[in-house]
This record gives structure tokens, sequence and C-alpha cells, in this order.
């Protein structure tokens, strides 16, 4: 949205700009396309910039502006009305506020777009501009927001569009609303790791006199056995609090006969605890108490060490994060917002165009074009009439329609196919779970040579027997391999996303180091239409045909119809009536009673004439017809993007690429010398033509990556090995793809795609060690040669080892090829 | 031998006295942000800063006002 803002202004202009001084906006810092908001000698590049910094200026909170350069958010332009009016919903309100007595009321919310001191101190200061917030606190780390308000002045609707309106805008979501209370997970961990850190400090005090006077029985007897009997008492709580999240959960698997990696480690804590108890109780030794505590102490560093990753690296992929929090709900003689989970079978709402269904229903008022590519990949709009039932999940293309639900949210279809395990993909699970395949065979590995060490050295030496199997236990250490997976990929994912690719999961790099072949899609992937020049084809129309035609593109998401939109001045009729798309052709509408028809020339029945355009540059061209009459067009300059060139030369050592484009033929004479002879290109192509031509490369054993725009290929993207969708803008989310790249980093893919397969050859080097260690530590082991204090050592240090050698190893491989990281 | 047995009573109620402290901490929340507090402790100078300086304005402005 902010990037495409820039890149709308024609080239010439964005020239003369630079010529004289560069316009920044003073609040967020982005150009300002012109120069006709200002205040004083103070530039805005847009309204809302300036409405922001007004406000600051009026309550003396200009400091804002001096703490960082140009921290402003610009706040987003289509505030509507009904944005926030679900959250006049008493249920809602209910949900999110978590504390309110009637006349005051406290609730979090997170706000993403937070990101520097400034905009903590805005936000702990909102206090002065609207007295009815009587506190807010920020907790950066978490980009949240908690605000006390007094609910009598102020509805909490009021308060979110006061935060919205700063550029602030806090993200409500289903999940938000839903469940609640994480974050007594943390506090949990950090108290088990305060436990059994001063548990483990306690007892290696007391086990000195043991550790120097090794072996002579210099110690008094009665010291040594306080000593040795404070320690099994310190012990304790290590084992039942600290350790406890280890043991049930190895008990939980083993009775879903699961064998998990909690399930050695749980072995090694009660070997350990129960040979030490047998030791002192019936007096041949002093346990290994110090050992017991300091293994469950590193363990749980560990864990919070991974937490505290996984949580930087979290990714919004919540299914319940595509669908709308709320809904228009038509009442009988309104229409209201509602929120999605309070709707009852029989209730009618309005779905306008774009919106997503978020119950099964029936089609009572208007024409349904509903896209299912959320849920089949399948983009092709589904024609729907009145009485037809609409499952959730779909999105309405074209003009508002109104349904009658027949069933709840949380039963729908959608939620049971999300949540339905074959439907995530099934290529994951074969690579990704390596690590747990491995493991899997490891447990059992360790579990047979710790029984077999043990049952060799029983007839011997008892007492060895033991220190053996618990070292065995310990010392083999499946947590090494199971970390060097995550670890890599979480780091790649890390450093892909400060390069502006954003994956779905972790798992995409690993896809994507397996991949073989790279289709690109033209439109909107290849070329850019967003600062094109728009010149007319045929003769000059009226203003009332323009904005006819305007009034039918609007609800077009293709890349030439959305700049052609941006480009025209005429006013738009709002009402569109039998909207229809041909998907890859056009689209047809009647406004105004007029038919009007958008789309490809012949589409329009312009026929096929070539006129006289030289192709030395990239066209894209959009014809329309007003009742079946031919009326001329529009013709848009598209660019290739950036850097394509090289990116071609570098891929086509590498992989087989081809080219998928929806236009017409008359390109290929253009885009023949950047792509190698060979290269197949297909022409006038439907999104189901893209999707066929996946499937049968995939039939030829190739595993495909597409790049597409996500638009009109999302059908394309989902079946492919790795989907990447092309943006202007990360914030949209195209669902059917595994990865978002921002169009002005096209050209390092290859850089993305090469750093993967070294992201790939990392993991297994990781394994390499962790097999390594886990071989020379369990061959000293079974020999009878390491005690359990050494190997509860080497343990943790094998983990620790092998997530330094993964993230570190990784980042500067990273910086060695030249990424940011 | 008398006095370690009380060292060690002593050394581990002072122990036991910090795990208490540690887990009071824990319990209310002063973990969960350990970033924001560092910026919060600076911004309140910069209030303070703001408003002397626009105090300091309006005195210049009355002192301007009255010359003139």
């Amino acid at each position: 949205m902010l990037k495409s803002g820039i890149t709308d202004t024609p080239p010439e202009i964005q020239d003369k700009h630079e010529q004289k001084t560069r316009l920044v906006c003073a609040h967020c810092g982005l150009d300002c396309p012109n120069d006709s908001v200002h205040l004083g000698d103070l530039y805005f590049c847009c309204q809302g910039c300036k409405k922001v910094y007004e406000l600051l200026h009026a309550n003396e909170m200009c400091a804002y502006y001096d703490l960082n350069e140009k921290p402003g958010i610009t706040p987003q332009q289509d505030t509507s009305n009904l944005k926030y009016g679900f959250l006049d919903e008493e249920e809602i309100q209910q949900k999110l506020k978590e504390f309110s007595d009637g006349t005051t009321a406290r609730v979090t919310f997170h706000i993403p777009a937070m990101h520097c001191a400034s905009c903590i101190y805005l936000l702990e200061r909102l206090n002065q501009l609207d007295s009815a917030i009587t506190n807010s606190r920020v907790n950066f780390v978490r980009k949240e927001l908690t605000l006390t308000y007094r609910e009598e002045e102020r509805s909490l609707r009021e308060v979110v569009e006061l935060i919205a309106s700063l550029g602030y805008e806090p993200r409500i979501r289903l999940e938000d609303v839903e469940k609640k209370g994480r974050k007594d997970d943390r506090k949990k961990l950090y108290m088990q790791i305060g436990v059994a850190g001063f548990a483990f400090g306690n007892i290696m005090l007391l086990s000195f006199p043991e550790y120097l006077a090794h072996g002579t029985e210099s110690v008094e007897t009665f010291l040594r056995n306080l000593f040795v009997w404070v320690s099994a008492i310190l012990s304790i709580p290590v084992v039942v609090f600290s350790g406890q999240d280890y043991l049930t959960s190895a008990w939980k698997g083993l009775r879903h006969k699961v064998v998990n990696l909690d399930v050695p480690i749980s072995l090694g804590i009660l070997a350990l605890m129960g040979r030490s108890w047998f030791e002192i109780i019936s007096g041949v030794g002093v346990g290994y108490f110090d050992s017991l505590s300091g293994l469950i102490f590193l363990l749980l560093l560990g864990k919070l060490f991974q937490a505290k990753t996984y949580e930087t690296l979290s990714f919004e992929r919540d299914y319940t994060a595509y669908f709308p929090v709320a809904v228009l709900k038509k009442e009988i003689d309104c229409e209201r917002s509602v929120p999605v989970m309070s709707l009852e079978p029989g209730d009618r709402i309005v779905i306008r165009n774009q919106e997503l269904i978020p119950a099964d229903s029936i089609l009572i008022a208007g024409d349904g074009a509903i896209d299912y590519s959320f849920v089949t990949g399948e983009s092709q709009p589904v024609p729907k009439e009145n009485g037809d039932i609409i499952y959730a999940g779909g999105r309405q293309i074209g003009e508002a329609i109104e349904l009658d639900v027949i069933e709840k949210v949380s039963q729908s279809y959608l939620t049971r196919l999300w949540n339905h395990d074959s439907f995530t993909d099934q290529e994951t699970r074969g690579t990704a779970s390596l690590a747990n395949r491995i493991s899997k065979h490891f447990v059992a590995a360790v579990l047979l040579i710790a029984l077999g060490a043990f049952l060799l050295h029983l007839p011997s030496d008892a007492g060895l027997a033991f220190q053996v199997l618990t070292a065995v236990l310990i010392v083999a250490c499946p947590c090494a391999l199971a970390l060097a997976t995550p670890f890599t990929l979480g780091t790649t994912m890390r450093i892909f996303g400060r390069n502006d690719l954003y994956l779905k999961n972790a798992d995409v790099v690993e896809r994507m180091a397996h991949v073989t072949s790279l289709i690109f899609d033209k439109t909107g992937t290849l070329t850019q239409s967003g600062t094109g020049e728009i010149q007319r084809i045929g003769e000059e129309l009226g203003e009332d045909q323009l904005s006819l035609v305007k009034s039918l593109i609007r609800h077009s998401t293709h890349p030439l119809s959305m700049r052609l939109y941006a480009g025209l001045q005429a006013p738009v009729h709002p009402v569109v009536e039998n909207f229809r798309e041909y998907p890859g052709r056009g689209i047809e509408g009647i406004v105004q009673g007029q038919k009007i028809r958008v789309g490809s020339r012949t589409f329009t029945g312009a026929g096929d004439i070539t006129d006289n355009i030289g192709l030395e540059n990239l066209v894209g061209e959009t014809h329309f017809s007003i009742n079946d009459v031919y009326s001329g067009g529009f013709r848009i300059q598209t660019q290739l993007r950036p850097g394509l060139q090289g990116l071609i030369d570098r891929l086509k050592q590498r992989f087989n690429l081809a080219l998928l484009s929806g236009d017409t033929e008359r390109e290929k004479e253009l885009l023949q010398p950047i792509f190698p002879n060979d290269t197949p290109m297909q022409f006038n192509q439907s999104p189901h033509d893209k999707l066929q031509y996946i499937k049968s490369q995939q039939k030829e054993g190739k595993k495909v990556l597409m790049v597409g725009d996500g638009l009109n290929d999302a059908g394309a993207l989902q079946a492919s090995h790795v989907g990447i969708a092309l943006t202007e803008d990360v914030t949209a989310f195209s669902p059917a793809s595994d990865a978002l790249l921002d169009a002005n980093t096209l050209g390092e893919l290859d850089r993305f795609l090469c750093f993967s397969r070294i992201a790939v050859r990392i993991i297994i080097a990781g394994f390499v060690l962790s097999f390594l260690y886990n071989i020379i530590g369990l061959s000293f082991a079974v020999a009878g040669k390491l005690s359990p204090l050494v190997s509860a050592i080497l343990m943790p240090a094998s983990s620790i080892s092998v997530v330094a050698f993964a993230t570190f190893y990784t980042r500067w491989r990273a910086k060695m090829y030249g990424l940011r990281i | 031998m008398n006095v370690i047995v009380i060292l060690l009573g002593v050394s581990l109620t002072i122990a036991i006295g910090f795990l208490i402290a540690f887990l009071w901490s824990v319990r209310s929340g002063q973990y969960e942000d350990t970033y924001t507090p560092s910026v919060r402790i600076l911004l309140d100078d910069v209030d303070n800063k703001s408003q002397n300086n626009t105090a300091e304005e309006k005195v210049r402005e009355k002192d301007d006002g009255q010359q003139s």
C-alpha cells in the first residue's frame, strides 16, 4: 500500500523531484508524491500523516520526532466506520477486556507497527491525547499495548479508533479473542530454572569435599552424611518441580505408544535419581545429586534458549488469521457488524466484493461468484445462484451478495478442512520429518544399547552396571539431532526475512533446496505496470464513458486494471450488476444500464488487428466495449523488473526454466532473448491451464517452484512444490503461497535458492557432528569409563554446540554470501 | 565442626532467601518485558526537557511582549 503509493507516481514527476529536492514526509519519512500537503515548511505524504502531526503538535508531544528519525507510520486511509464496528458487540468486548468493573476497563492489544523508542513514547502518553485513558503501558518485546480507560467516557471502539488514527493499528483476531494466557508458560519455565539453578549451585558446594577427597576417606562421616542428605533433600524439588515437564511428557508419550525425545531424558533422570537414593540409603556411596540437578538445570536453560528463538521467529500462519473477525449482518431495518463467532443458523449476512464467507450459507440475493482458492487452490470463481449452498472459506468476487447462514462458524466445512491432517502439504511430511524419523530410531537404539551394557556389566559389578546404564541414557543426546534442523532452518528463515523473502514456515527452506524447475508467471511478476504510462487507443472518450469503465475495473485485481483504475480520472458508480470475470480474458458487468466489457482484444470484439506499435517496449493492453460496441482501449507501458536479465542468466545454469502467461503471444519475441532458447513459453494460459502445467511437470518428477503474483495463479502456487507470491506490499497475505517475496528483491531469487541448499548442507553437517559425538560418548559410556556426572556435562554441551554451530555457521555463511543478517 | 553445620544453615537460609526473591520477581512479572523499561527511563527526561523548553519559550514570549 505504502510502496505502491510511491510507485504510482509517473517517472517523469519523480525525476523532477530529484532535480529539485526530494520531498520527504515529516511524519513517516516516505517520499511525498507531490507538495500539496504541507504545514508551513513541513511536507507530508498524505493527509493522514499531517493529521497525526497536528494532533501531536497540539498536545506538545513533538518529542516523538526527536527520539527517532521520522518514526511515524502512515495511518490507513480506509478507516471506514464499519471497520471497528464489531467492537461495539458486548460479547467481543467481554472477551477482549482483561478487567472491567463498569467504570474502568483494561485491554491489551497487539500492535505490529510498533518499532522504535518514539512509538513507546507516544503510546505510553496516550493519556495526554485523551484524558479518558488513565494508563497505557507498552511491552515492546511482544509489541503489546495495555490500556486502562474509563468506560463511562469512552467505548472500546473509540479507544481503538484513536490508536488506529495515529497509525498504530491494533491487530484484533479471532485467536486473540478465543484464547488467552500463554504468558504463564514462560513464568513457570523461569521459576523451574530458578529452583534448579539454586539446587545445582548449593549441591555443587556441598559436594566439594567429595570432589577434593575423591577416593580417600578424609571427610568426617557425620559431615559427609549431612552434606549428602541435604543434597538429596535439595534435589527433590528439582525433580518434582523443575523436571516435571520432561517426566509428564514422556509418560504421556508412552501412554499413546509414542517414544518421544523426552523418554530417554526422563529415563536418565529417573535412573540417576534412583541410583543416587539407593546409594545413600544403602550407604555404598554419595549418589549423583549434583549431576541430577545440573542436568535438569542445563536442559531447562536450553529449553528457554530454544523458546526465545522460536518466539522471535513466530510467523502468523493460524488459519483463523485469514478470517474476517466481523461480518455484516442484515436485520429487519438495518445492517450491523457482528462477530463471526456469534453467527447462528438463520442469520442473514451481507458479503461484499473480495470478502470471505465465514460460514456455510445459502445464497439469497445477488449473483455469487465464489473463489475457493483458499480451500482448493482453484482460483476460478464458481458461479452460484439463488438457493445454492456456499461453503465457508470462499471469497466473493463481484457484487455484494446476501446469504443465510446454515451452520455455525466453528463447525464449518472450512474449519474441519483446515484442521484436517491430510490437507497440510503431504510433501512437508516427507522431507521435514527426517529428523523426527532419525530420532525415533535413535531412541530405540539408545535404549537397546543401554540395556545391553547394563546386562553386560551386571554379573561382574552391579554398581558399575547402574552407572553405565545412566551414563549411556544421558550421554546419548538425540536433542542435538532434533535441534540441528529447527535452528538451521529457523536462522535461515530469519535471514531470508531480513532480505525481504518471508516464508510461511521453516520447512519451506528445505523444500526450496530441492527445487529443480522454476516457472514464472509473466504479468505482475516479470513485468511491472505500477509506474507505466497510460496511452489511449482509439478516440478520446467522454467522462461518462470513462466513469462506466472505471466503475467496472474497480472489481478486478489484475495488475493492469489496478494501474488503470489508479490512473483514470473519473467518478465511480457504486453499483455494478451482473458482474462476471472471465479468467484470462476479461470482466463484464452492467453499469448504469450499459453493458461494459473490459479485457483482451478478442473478448471486447476488436478483432485481432495489430496496429503499428513497435515491439521495442513491453506493452499491456486493455480494451473495452460498451453495449457490445468496441470502444478502443488503453495501452499501459510495462517494464521488466530490474535485475531480471541477470537473474535469468544465473538461474539457467542450474534450473529448468519455464514461462506461463495469461496474455497474448506477441511479447514472446521480447522475452525470448532473456530466456535461454529451449525455455518453454506458454501463452494465453488460464489459471486452470497454469495449474495443469504445474501438475504435468510434477508428474515428470520435477520439483517445481512457481513465482507468481498470487492473484490469478493461486491454484498453481498451491500445487507447486514451493509457491512464491511476489508482492509490492508484504502485509497482503496470499494463503495459497509458501512464501512472499518483495517484488523489488526478485533479482535476488537465485541467492535464496542457493542459500537454501547451503542450509540443508549445514543440517547434514550438524547431524554428522551430533552422530560423531554420540558414537564417541556412547563408546566411552558403555565401557564404563564415563561417570554420569561427565555425561551430564557432555550432553547439554553437545546440544549447545550443535545449536551454536547451526546458528552461527548459518549466519556466517549468509554473511559470506552477501545476505543481510 | 559445629561451625560448619551453622554455616551450612546460614548459607542455605540466605540462598533460599534469594530464591524466594527470584520467584517473587518472576511472579510479579518483572521478566515479561526486559526491553521497554530501559527506554522508558530515558523518556521521562524527554518529557521534562520538552516541558522546560515550552515553559522557557512562554517566558521568552512574555519578555518579548513586554519589550515591544
